[in-house]
Order: C-alpha cells, then structure tokens, then sequence
C-alpha cells in the first residue's frame, strides 16, 4: 500500500495555474526528492500534501484514508474534520525558514506539541526530546531561545520537533535554502542520518548533489507538471529537454 | 485647613481614582479582546458593527461618553437611577472606551504575526484554541506591551474626567478643595499624587517588559 497518493491533482491562484495534473506516490520509508526551477509549483504541491492548502481538484490519500477525491462536478471534496485530523499525525513539514516558536526553549518547541497534542506525560515526553536532540547534536541546547541560536542549529531543532510526533512521513520544503553555505552541509547530513529512522521523506530542494545521493526517486517538475520521474540515476541522466537546460545550471557540481 | 487634613482629604479621593483605574483595566483588558475578535470576524456584519464602535469611541470625548452613560437613561428612556448609579456610570463609560482602545491594540499586534506560526501550529496538530492561546497570544502580549503601556498612563490621568459627573475621586476634591479655601494648594498636592502614581505604574509596566525580554 501506498504512504501517500496525489492523483490528477490541479490547483489555481486566481488564474494562475500552479498546478496543472500532478499524480506522484509514495511508499513506506521511501525517499523522494522534487527538483525543479522557482515558480514550478514545488511548495503549492507540498501545501496541497500537507493541508495548508486545498486543491482545486484531485485526490489525496495517506495510506487508506481519503483525505480528497473529486466530487461529481470534478472538484475536490475534502473528508470531514475528524478524518482530516486524524490523519494530520501521519505527515510533518519542516519550513524553509524554520518557524520555531520564539517564546520557547528547545526543549519546550520540541516536547509541546508531544504533550499538549499527543497529551503524553512530560516526562516521557523530555525522553523523547532529549534523544532527538542527541540525534541532532543538539542536546547541550535544550535551554536556549531560537534567537541564540544559529540558522542551521534552528533548522534541526524544527527537524526534531517534527519527529518529536512520530509521523510516518516528513516533508521538507527547501530546508537549507535560508542557510548560509556553511550551515548548509550540517543540516544536509542531518537529514541524511534520518535514513535510518526508515520515515518516508519528501524534500524539495536545490541541491542537486544531496538529492542524487540520497533518494530513492527524483521527481523533476515545471510549469506545474512532472516532467520526470525515477531513480536518480534515470532523471539526473536524462535526454528531456528542460531537464537537460534545468540541470546545465548544476553541471559543475554534479 | 492645615497641610495634613487636605492630604488625608486627598488622599480619600486617590483611593476612588485609583479603584476607577483598576476596574476599567480589569474589565477593559479581556472586552478589548473580545471586540479585536469581532473587528477581524469574518462576519461582515459583526465586523462592521463593531468597527463603528470602535470609530464612535475613539472618535468622541470621554467626558462626553461618560454624559451619556450618566444621563442617557433618564433622557433617553425616562429611566430614574439613584445618584449611586454615578459610579457605575463612571465605570462603565471608562470600560467601554478603553476596551475600543485596547482592541485596536491587540488587533495590530495579532495581525503583525507571521503567518508561519500558525501553519507551524496546525502541521503540529494544535487546535485553533491552543494556538491562539498557547503560541500566538504570549508573543502578541510582548509586541503590544509598550501601546498598552501608554494606555494605561492615559488612563491614569483620565480618571480626574469623573469630576464631569461628580464623582468623587481626587481631582474633584481638589477642585472643590481648592475653592473652598481659596488656595492652590491641594491643586499642587493632587498634581504630585498623580505624578507618583503614574511613576508606580510606569515601574510596574516596565518590569513587566523587562520580564518578557528573555527572547527575542
Ligand atoms: N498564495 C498564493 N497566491 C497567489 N499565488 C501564489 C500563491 N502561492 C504561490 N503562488 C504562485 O504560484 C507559483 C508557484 O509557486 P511555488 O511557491 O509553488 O513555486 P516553487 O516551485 O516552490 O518555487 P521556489 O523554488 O521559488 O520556491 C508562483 O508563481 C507563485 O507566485
Ligand atoms: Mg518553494
């Protein structure tokens, strides 16, 4: 069974369309990443994925829950609330620019949602933080305030309070592109080393390198519709077109 | 009239001005809210409902509110009120303007958040309660304090508009004070209590800053 499945999915801002038929699937612990010139629809799809926005038409679907599916007249129609957050636990998003919670400490911004959401105990709840924070190299920032701390070090703590709720799935939207280079390379490897938490990935990003190395399927995307699909190796060596002129930006670092 | 008798004269009336300014806040602070809801519903009719009010507040004299919170029933309705009412006229006038001001307030320091805190919130499963009250209100409260502090400082010295109705708090007394002994003096006395009180006030609201500077 598929983790998640986007089907013929299309989506407007006025009459911009952002979205024009996008169908992609993703599996248990797979990792995907989306690549693929600005304006081309990568954020608006993750969005749509994950319920900060709603799609014009098309189905969305974590494992067996329908979250979306046309209606008769070929529009989406979303399931009620009480599906809907319930299956809000099986996905996380980490932000291109991290929206900590400023008024919090580490440990409160990643043990929160644990305790307040989830309504685990405090306790088990620091368990959890504390060993995330370790997985980050984080642990000797348990009480700083995200103004303290560096961009990439803000980044794994959004990391870590993502997977502070155990979703089946984490999305990333360009999580290293608010960094400076050097802080880049930390939050990269961090993300790498979450392979063996066997958690599906979706990353939209600009780093080509990163994205050959680490997923198991590369979805290039362009005026709203999947250009190419495969492992790495098929998208990356592509003959297509766009993809070839996409990718000549990179050529140097590939 | 000896220093000491108009002091403790003085004195009585503080005690009123400074019950006048702890219920107008005590009850101004949450209504203020409450109407910074109404003025960013959704709902064109309770929005624009409740920007009127806010325009008809902010737009015409306290001491004028206070009239029409005081006289209003009897002249409007035929309503006959005992003369304690007075109180609670100047209660209700402050209340009522003061929650407009405090609503405008909030509503700019609600509307400054960005964006990103609540779809933070919704992706980590909060409900539209828990983000208001657990993410968004602690840090709206920290942008809005000095606004509110400048309220609060305003209100101090409005409190002497309850001599417009009678009430005797401590401008009133002053005034009447004054005449009756043809002096300045509990002018100059009443002047100084509420320069004090408005140094406690300001001490205490910036403390209070001071204490949400641990973040940024
Ligand atoms: N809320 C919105 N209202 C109107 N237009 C929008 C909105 N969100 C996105 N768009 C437009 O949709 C198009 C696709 O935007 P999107 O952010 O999905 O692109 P992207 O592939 O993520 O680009 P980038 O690599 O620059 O992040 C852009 O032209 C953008 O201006
Ligand atoms: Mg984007």
């Amino acid at each position: 069974m598929n983790l998640l499945e986007m089907k013929h999915v299309k989506k407007s801002f006025g009459n911009l369309q952002v979205l024009r038929d996008i169908s992609l699937e993703v599996k248990d612990g797979e990792i995907v990443s989306i690549i693929g010139p600005s304006g081309s629809g990568k954020s608006t799809l993750l969005r749509c994925a994950t319920l900060l926005e709603t799609m014009d038409a098309g189905t969305l679907k974590y494992e067996d829950t329908v979250v979306a599916e046309n209606d008769p007249n070929g529009k989406a129609a979303y399931a009620d609330k009480k599906t809907i957050r319930k299956v809000s636990s099986v996905f996380g998003l980490v932000f291109q620019q991290f929206n900590l919670f400023p008024h919090w400490n580490v440990m409160q911004n990643v043990t929160d949602a644990v305790i307040n959401v989830q309504k685990k105990s405090k306790a088990e709840a620091e368990k959890i933080g504390m060993e995330l924070l370790e997985k980050m190299g984080l642990s000797d920032k348990a009480n700083y305030y995200p103004f303290q701390l560096s961009g990439g070090q803000q980044q794994r703590v959004a990391i870590a309070r993502a997977l502070a709720l155990n979703p089946k799935v984490l999305f990333f939207d360009e999580p290293t592109s608010a960094l400076d280079p050097e802080l880049t390379g930390e939050v990269l490897k961090v993300i790498k080393s979450l392979k063996d938490l066997k958690i599906a990935m979706v990353i939209v990003t600009h780093e080509m390198s990163f994205a050959r190395d680490i997923s198991d399927k590369v979805i290039f995307m362009a005026d709203g519709v999947i250009v190419e699909q495969g492992s790495a190796e098929e998208v990356f060596n592509s003959e297509n077109e766009r993809m070839q002129a996409f990718l000549g930006r990179y050529k140097d670092i590939l | 009239m000896a220093l000491s008798q108009i002091i403790i004269e003085l004195l009585e009336g503080l005690a009123v001005s400074v019950r006048i300014f702890l219920i107008t806040l005590l009850f101004s602070l949450p209504l203020g809210l409450v109407i910074a809801f109404g003025r960013m519903s959704k709902n064109n009719i309770i929005s624009s409902i409740t920007k009127i009010y806010i325009s008809i507040m902010r737009g015409t004299p306290l001491m004028l509110q206070l009239f029409v919170v005081y006289y209003g029933p009897y002249y409007l309705f035929n309503i006959k009120l005992s003369p304690t009412y007075r109180n609670s006229a100047v209660y209700i006038g402050f209340i009522i303007n003061y929650a407009a001001y405090f609503a405008e307030i909030y509503r700019s320091g609600i509307q400054s958040m960005p964006v990103g805190q609540y779809e933070a919130a919704t992706l980590l499963g909060y409900s539209k309660f828990q983000t208001f009250v657990r993410i968004i209100l602690p840090q709206v409260i920290k942008r809005i304090l000095p606004s509110v502090t400048n309220e609060v400082i305003t209100l101090v010295k409005d409190t002497s508009l309850a001599f417009s109705i009678s009430v005797m708090e401590m401008f009133t007394k002053a005034k009447a004070l004054s005449s009756s002994q043809t002096s300045m003096t509990p002018l100059i006395v009443a002047g100084l209590f509420y320069y004090v009180f408005n140094f406690v006030v300001a001490f205490l609201m910036d403390k209070a800053e001071k204490k949400l500077d641990y973040y940024k």
